[in-house]
């Protein structure tokens, strides 16, 4: 069984980097390589499910590769395989199975086949990593990876507009839950000091060997970030108006995705982490009362919607928050059976949302009864209050827009000044003398050198943040972005001193991502000589390679899994003592935004309709 | 006009009605010219002008014509002739240098949408994302016919009245601000007085208007039909365009008050004069370079189809008196789908011959079956019937889905589903990906009726009649309507033992718009009532007298069937069969196997444009492969409808008996030696525009403009209200067709054929203005074959003209198989490269 474990990350790893060897009309051999990879998988998790029952159910844990090793922060690759894995491993593979078969005919023909297989398995690949992870972070690859994927397929009809503007409007959503793990991960890395895998998590003393009592405020922010990264992914309260919104790419992927397996992993997290947060009394009432509320507010929402996939979205946001209160109550083997099920009606339900229209056209022509006119009802301002509360969804998404979104974007406006050359300058020069300070050629009193990381790092906050409202050319965009590494990478480096061939192997990267980066847009810009923030450009319809280079660049530069910034970004985190409050809010909310930034640049550049109407291009309201 | 500086609410309100996409709720698909609003204009005019209006691409790019004329798709001779009919034979090197090398600029700029374009410009605000969202909600939910589990309160009582009195009895206010509220529950509330503040010039009020509504023209094209016919939804709606764009502008105000910054009326400051909509377009070079293309991609195949058909008008003359020793006689419609079905028919038993029909075989009623609480009317969609038919003595139930039930999207009761219907759901899933059958909830065509059950054919009593219908036909009327049928495809001696009506229908999974693929003269439905009604009429004895003494002689030996082709699963059912005699119940045996030969062949010649089938596989697998495809919940394809349509030739079968036509022509039959004077032919004409015209028009645009004039592709819709589609929550609605439906078709105008004498044929054409604009602004092209010299006309402004095919010859098949194993299949659906997918004429040796 142990032996089996790297397989079930490796083989669907191995199936996604074949898949991209194709071209978009060789369907067959696209198809074929999506199938055997997860019916393969699908039969090693069979046979793994049986193994590990027939051996007494006893949870299995392998510590594979040593990735990364710095003064007591060791990256591990590690895998576990518990009664959770087994039920989302299971459920997983037989969906995403099913829907493979499904789409081989549903996508036939689609302009961006083979874009939609490559990017379901690199879904696949960071699901398996994330149930199949042994500790929070491998855990958090999987997680970076599938915010990834939805993004792309959220975005999969990129020449349209809505579909952009939703899945930006998603991601920035599930970046803020990103943080939040790497923020739990960050406060258990400095209570625990080693990092935790669930393994000894799930033993029922190993929390008692800690001093719970002095950790109880940082155990609670641990949990407490740990559950806004389950409530955003899962779309509870108040983080749930995106999940209808997510509802843009083809009928399959909104199945695979935000039907059955994708929204649930808020799920499986809270079931993950149950040691923890059960160890904090009253946390399950917590989890207990969001469930409620969001079960509460999604089922009278579902009751206004008039499109079925929206419909089947407030539906599973109720069950999701039903599973919850399960939890909570510490019924665990339900929440699991819970989840089995309902992944698979709301897979089904969505695949034939088409068929509605018609069938429930032929029974009301059957059975169609005039609704009585109730004045009873009308004279019921109360629900006639709640009615016009659920046409209007509560105000969540309004509330994500004005609470999470346009402070930042004011903020930016207000450090757009430092587009200027004078301000670029004293930039420079501010980061030469940090280098300067980092190679101990001088050094400052300690009262003001103490000071210096935070400093920098709001600093590069304020760099990403301009980036981020820029309305203006995206070169300067793109170059603030790499300040604010620059910036970030001195802050925490004054702050503990890093081993330089750690920060070599970190700038190399992202200097060569920020200069083929900024080569592709160079290139783009000279095609019209204009590509300003402010619109949608569209220029993957001319210049597809640029696109996909400038991707690959931007999620080099802000740390996408398997890329050096990524073990750098996770290692910056763990270098910054646990009272530093401020530099780690500084730092955590520049990572929210950093990766938002890039992509903004990404999606402004080659996403959205095409400028050029010289052929056919959707409406913007379509 | 927009030239006028005050503003005219009614008109402006007419304007937009007439201008907006007319598609009905999807549940009857009603094909139609997308661009009806400009009928009045010649084809190239208009589409042009459109374009310029509305922003959409009129023909294929430029470079995808060159492309086609590089891979011969194009052909050079035609190029040659068009260029020097367009531009004069002195002109042509220079023309054909434009048209193949220089290079212009295609931007399309739309005038709809500048005036609106402003708020962004001056404010940085983004109003359609502000407004439009809640905006959809709350007219989905208005319309909605039964998604939501929740009734819009007060629904009949016209969307303003609903607004007006949910904002009265609610606590909470559908508006941020005070002054939207206090406007809205105002007595005085009009368009002109909330232009004035939104707009605040008079002379730009229209313009706004037309960018606002356009800004969502799926939404404001389906108010404006509700309004128009309330009866298109069963659950009605009383609605109009004037509440809609009241509550918009309201929520408009709505948003810009709540703004930080002052807002200024959007015309308050504006030094361009408004956009005149309506202007005529300037000369344009590429415009001209544009009508050639599409003039010589046309006739680079009508030319082909000209000249086949001229070769069997010669061979007419050779040939002996007509077999009088028929097996049997099949009616078919005139649909280009059943052009392939008759040639098989015909092939598998020489001696059945086959007619072309429109489908309602001329019987107009509504249609109710047992237990249903709505008429459905069965005839062309703009006759009004005053007939009802009943189906009773059904003894069968109707089945359930219970996936479907609202009920799961609520907190107890999805509960408790999950735990049943979940892992239910995986196996019917699993069941449906690998053994795909017939399920309640896929559209059966066959469901229409069902056969076991009876027909109120024969009125009893004048007094029987239902909410002023009649039930049923008296012998007078069947007889009309039989007189009318025969009369019409000269069936009128010669009667075979068995002659067969076959209607038709198409079965699809997962397919919102399963109603495109039904019988356009049945209003979009399964035309199997029809078949089933005229079958009986004509067996009636009562009406075979009356026929008797208008000449028309039909033995008793002689029986009619009704039945009906699935056009997906390639299937036929037959009604009433009990009825024959014994002899014909013998020889009916014998036909069904001539029908089964039929569909295995039709069977095949569908499969080679379905990659997932192989067309040279065993003719078993083939069957059932197809069958599977209509009942497969993954197959966006089940059949691909009226795609690839481009002819319509009205006249004897012989003339396209040895002709391969590749499902491409509609057929009409008709004998000009039964009707010298041409008065049945008027009434023949009269539909061709708005049904195979229209069919072919929403074809053409849905190609040319996917993205705007159709409906895009299938794979990301999402139903709404049951109504429409639209591609996610906040989006618009999207009439026209799918990709899926269109990417076989070439953008082609029908070319009508008629055999005549021109004379005759103009004379009936100009019978009514309505259907002479068909042809004199050129929206389907008309040629007509000399029943006696064999020459050829073209009908051009006003006048036949002899027209010289460039095609000598035509390449011959004798095996149909092989045929079309050896077809070409697409590699992507790029026009130039899809185009190659259909097959030129071929000549049957």
């Amino acid at each position: 069984m142990q032996s089996l474990m790297p397989l079930y990350v490796f083989v669907p790893l191995l199936g996604f980097f074949l898949s991209l060897f194709f071209s978009r009309t060789q369907e067959r051999a696209i198809t074929s390589i999506a199938l055997t990879t997860v019916g393969l998988h699908f039969i090693l998790i069979i046979y793994g499910v049986y193994d590990w029952a027939t051996h007494g159910m006893e949870s299995q844990n392998l510590k594979y590769w040593l990735l990364f090793e710095h003064e007591g922060f060791r990256f591990i690759l590690d895998f576990y395989f518990d009664r959770i894995t087994a039920v989302f491993a299971l459920v997983g593979a037989f969906i995403t199975l099913l829907v493979i078969v499904f789409s081989q005919y549903y996508m036939h023909r689609d302009d961006g086949f083979k874009r939609y297989f490559n990017s379901l398995l690199l879904f696949y690949v960071g699901y398996s990593f994330a149930i199949f992870a042994g500790n929070f972070e491998t855990l958090f690859i999987g997680w970076e990876i599938f915010g990834f994927t939805s993004f792309l397929l959220i975005g999969y009809y990129r020449d349209r507009y809505l579909p952009v503007k939703n899945a930006f409007k998603v991601l920035s959503l599930y970046r803020l839950g990103d943080v939040c793990l790497i923020l739990a991960m960050w406060m258990a890395h400095h209570i625990f000091h080693t990092n935790i895998t669930f393994t000894e998590l799930a033993q029922p003393d190993w929390l008692n060997t800690f001093n719970v009592d002095i950790y109880a405020g940082p155990l609670l922010f641990i949990v407490m970030m740990v559950l806004i990264a389950a409530a955003v992914k899962s779309a509870q309260f108040p983080f749930s108006s995106w999940l209808p919104r997510a509802m843009e790419g083809p009928t399959t992927s909104s199945a695979i995705f935000y039907g059955a397996l994708s929204a649930h992993l808020g799920v499986f997290l809270l079931l993950r982490t149950s040691p923890l947060w059960q160890a904090i009394a009253g946390f399950d009432i917590a989890i207990i009362l969001l469930g409620f509320v969001t079960a509460l507010f999604a089922s009278m929402t579902a009751k206004v919607q008039s499109t079925i996939k929206t419909q089947i979205a407030y539906g599973a946001i109720t069950q999701m928050g039903l599973m919850l209160i399960e939890i909570g109550m510490g019924w665990h083997g339900l929440a699991l059976v819970h989840f089995a099920g309902h992944a698979c009606l709301r897979a089904y339900q969505l695949l034939v949302s088409p068929s509605t229209l018609g069938y429930m056209i032929h029974n009301q022509f059957f059975e169609y009864e005039a609704k009585p006119v109730n004045a009873a009802i009308l004279s019921n301002r109360l629900r006639n209050s709640l009615y016009m509360l659920s046409i209007k969804e509560w105000h969540l998404d309004t509330f994500q827009q004005k609470c999470l979104w346009l402070p930042f974007k004011w903020l930016g406006k207000r450090f757009i000044w430092l587009e200027t050359i004078t301000s670029q300058v004293v930039l420079m020069l501010l980061i030469v003398l940090g280098i300067m300070m980092d190679l101990s050629m001088f050094t400052l009193p300690a009262h003001i050198s103490q000071h210096l990381p935070l400093v920098y790092a709001t600093l590069s906050l304020m760099c990403i943040l301009a980036a981020l409202a820029s309305r203006g050319s995206p070169m300067r965009a793109w170059w603030k972005i790499i300040m604010s590494q620059l910036l970030i990478v001195l802050a925490v480096s004054l702050n503990v001193h890093v081993e330089s061939a750690h920060v070599w192997i970190y700038l190399t990267t992202t200097i060569s991502a920020a200069v083929m980066g900024m080569f592709c847009l160079h290139n783009t810009y000279h095609i019209d000589k204009d590509i300003s923030l402010n619109q949608y450009h569209g220029y993957v319809q001319e210049r597809p390679d640029l696109a996909i280079i400038f991707l690959i660049c931007s999620m080099a530069l802000v740390g996408f899994p398997f890329t050096p910034t990524f073990i750098a970004i996770d290692l910056m985190f763990t270098q910054i003592h646990a009272h530093q409050y401020g530099l780690v809010a500084l730092t955590g909310v520049g990572f929210i935004f950093l990766e938002l930034a890039a992509l903004r640049i990404y999606a402004r550049v080659y996403l959205g309709p095409h400028k050029k109407h010289t052929h056919p291009i959707a409406y913007r309201s379509s | 006009m927009m030239h006028t500086h005050t503003f005219d609410e009614q008109h402006a309100l007419h304007l937009l009605r007439h201008y907006l996409p007319s598609q009905s709720p999807l549940k009857d698909f009603i094909h139609h010219n997308s661009l009806h609003a400009f009928q009045n204009l010649k084809f190239y005019e208009a589409i042009f002008k459109a374009s310029k209006m509305f922003g959409f691409q009129a023909t294929t790019p430029l470079n995808d014509f060159r492309q086609m004329y590089a891979n011969g798709r194009i052909d050079d001779q035609v190029l040659n002739r068009v260029i020097a009919q367009r531009q004069g034979e002195g002109n042509v090197a220079l023309w054909r240098e434009k048209a193949l090398v220089q290079s212009y600029n295609e931007h399309v700029e739309s005038r709809v949408g500048r005036l609106r374009a402003l708020w962004k410009s001056q404010y940085q605000i983004d109003m359609d994302n502000a407004v439009q969202p809640l905006l959809f909600r709350l007219l989905g939910h208005y319309l909605d016919q039964g998604v939501a589990m929740w009734q819009f309160p007060q629904a009949n009582a016209g969307l303003l009245q609903a607004v007006r009195h949910l904002e009265q009895h609610s606590y909470v206010s559908l508006f941020k601000t005070k002054r939207a509220k206090e406007l809205l529950l105002s007595q005085d509330l009009s368009i002109a007085k909330l232009l004035n503040m939104v707009v605040g010039n008079e002379a730009y009020y229209e313009q706004y208007l037309f960018d606002q509504q356009f800004g969502h023209r799926g939404w404001s094209g389906m108010v404006a039909t509700v309004e128009t016919s309330p009866n298109v939804m069963l659950d009605r709606k009383e609605i109009s365009l004037k509440d809609f764009i009241l509550v918009e502008l309201l929520l408009e105000i709505d948003y810009l008050d709540g703004l930080l910054v002052q807002w200024q009326p959007i015309a308050h400051d504006v030094s361009t004069p408004p956009t005149d909509f309506f202007a005529d377009l300037p000369y344009s070079e590429l415009n001209e370079v544009l009508k050639i293309w599409q003039d010589a991609f046309e006739w680079s195949y009508y030319d082909h189809v000209l000249a086949g058909i001229q070769i069997c008008s010669g061979k007419l003359k050779t040939q002996s008196a007509l077999e009088t020793n028929k097996s049997f006689q099949a009616l078919f419609c005139i649909d280009e789908r059943e052009c392939s079905i008759r040639r098989h028919v015909e092939h598998a038993d020489q001696y059945a011959e086959t007619f072309g029909t429109p489908g309602f075989f001329s019987a107009e009623f509504f249609f109710l079956p047992q237990n249903g609480k709505f008429y459905e009317k069965l005839c062309p969609a703009p006759v009004t019937p005053k007939y009802l038919i009943k189906e009773f003595n059904v003894t069968a139930s109707r089945a359930h889905d219970v996936f479907y039930t609202p009920k799961t999207h609520q907190a107890i009761t999805g509960f408790l589903c999950t735990f049943t219907f979940g892992f239910w759901a995986a196996l019917r899933l699993v069941q449906n990906l690998f053994r795909p059958k017939m399920a309640p909830a896929i559209s059966n065509a066959f469901s229409v009726m069902q056969s076991e059950g009876q027909l109120t054919v024969v009125n009893a009593h004048p007094d029987d009649r239902e909410n002023d219908l009649q039930i049923g036909f008296t012998v007078d009327e069947m007889a009309a309507r039989v007189l009318s049928l025969l009369s019409g495809i000269a069936l009128t001696k010669d009667f075979a033992p068995i002659v067969y009506l076959i209607a038709h229908g198409s079965s699809s999974a997962n397919n919102p718009h399963h109603g495109a693929h039904d019988c356009g003269a049945c209003s979009g439905r399964p035309g199997a009532v029809n078949a089933r009604v005229v079958a009986t009429m004509a067996n009636h004895p009562d009406v075979r007298k009356v026929l008797q003494n208008v000449g028309i002689h039909i033995t008793e030996s002689t029986q009619f069937v009704g039945g009906m082709h699935d056009t997906a699963a390639d299937e036929i059912e037959f009604y009433d069969v009990h009825f024959l005699n014994a002899e014909n119940a013998q020889r009916h045996e014998a036909n069904i196997i001539t029908f089964e030969r039929a569909c295995d062949l039709n069977a095949k010649e569908r499969s080679r444009r379905f990659a997932s089938i192989n067309t040279k596989a065993q003719i078993g697998k083939i069957r059932q492969a197809i069958k599977a495809r209509s009942v497969s919940l993954f197959e966006p394809r089940p059949e691909l409808g009226h795609g690839t349509n481009t002819l319509c030739i009205v006249g004897r079968r012989a003339l396209t008996k040895d002709l391969f036509l590749d499902r491409r022509a509609f057929m009409n039959s008709y004998d000009y030696s039964t009707d010298l004077e041409g008065k049945l032919l008027a009434n023949i004409m009269k539909p061709l525009g708005p049904v195979c015209g229209g069919i072919n028009l929403e074809y053409y645009f849905s190609r040319v403009d996917n993205y705007k004039l159709g409906a895009g592709t299938k794979l990301p819709h999402n139903v709404v209200g049951l109504f429409g589609v639209a591609n996610s929550s906040d989006g618009d609605l999207r009439p026209g067709l799918p990709w899926q439906m269109v990417e076989v078709h070439d953008p082609l105008r029908l070319l009508i054929v008629v055999e005549h004498f021109p004379q005759v044929v103009l004379q009936a054409i100009q019978s009514t203005p309505e259907m002479y604009e068909w042809f004199i602004n050129e929206w389907v092209h008309l040629s007509v074959i000399h029943p006696e010299s064999h020459d050829i006309y073209y009908f051009r402004q006003g006048a036949f003209v002899a027209y010289q095919t460039l095609t000598k010859s035509l390449p011959d098949f004798t095996d149909i198989n092989l045929l079309l194993e050896q077809a070409k299949s697409m590699r992507t659906n790029h026009l130039p490269e899809a185009t190659q997918e259909n097959l030129p004429v071929y000549l049957n040796q």
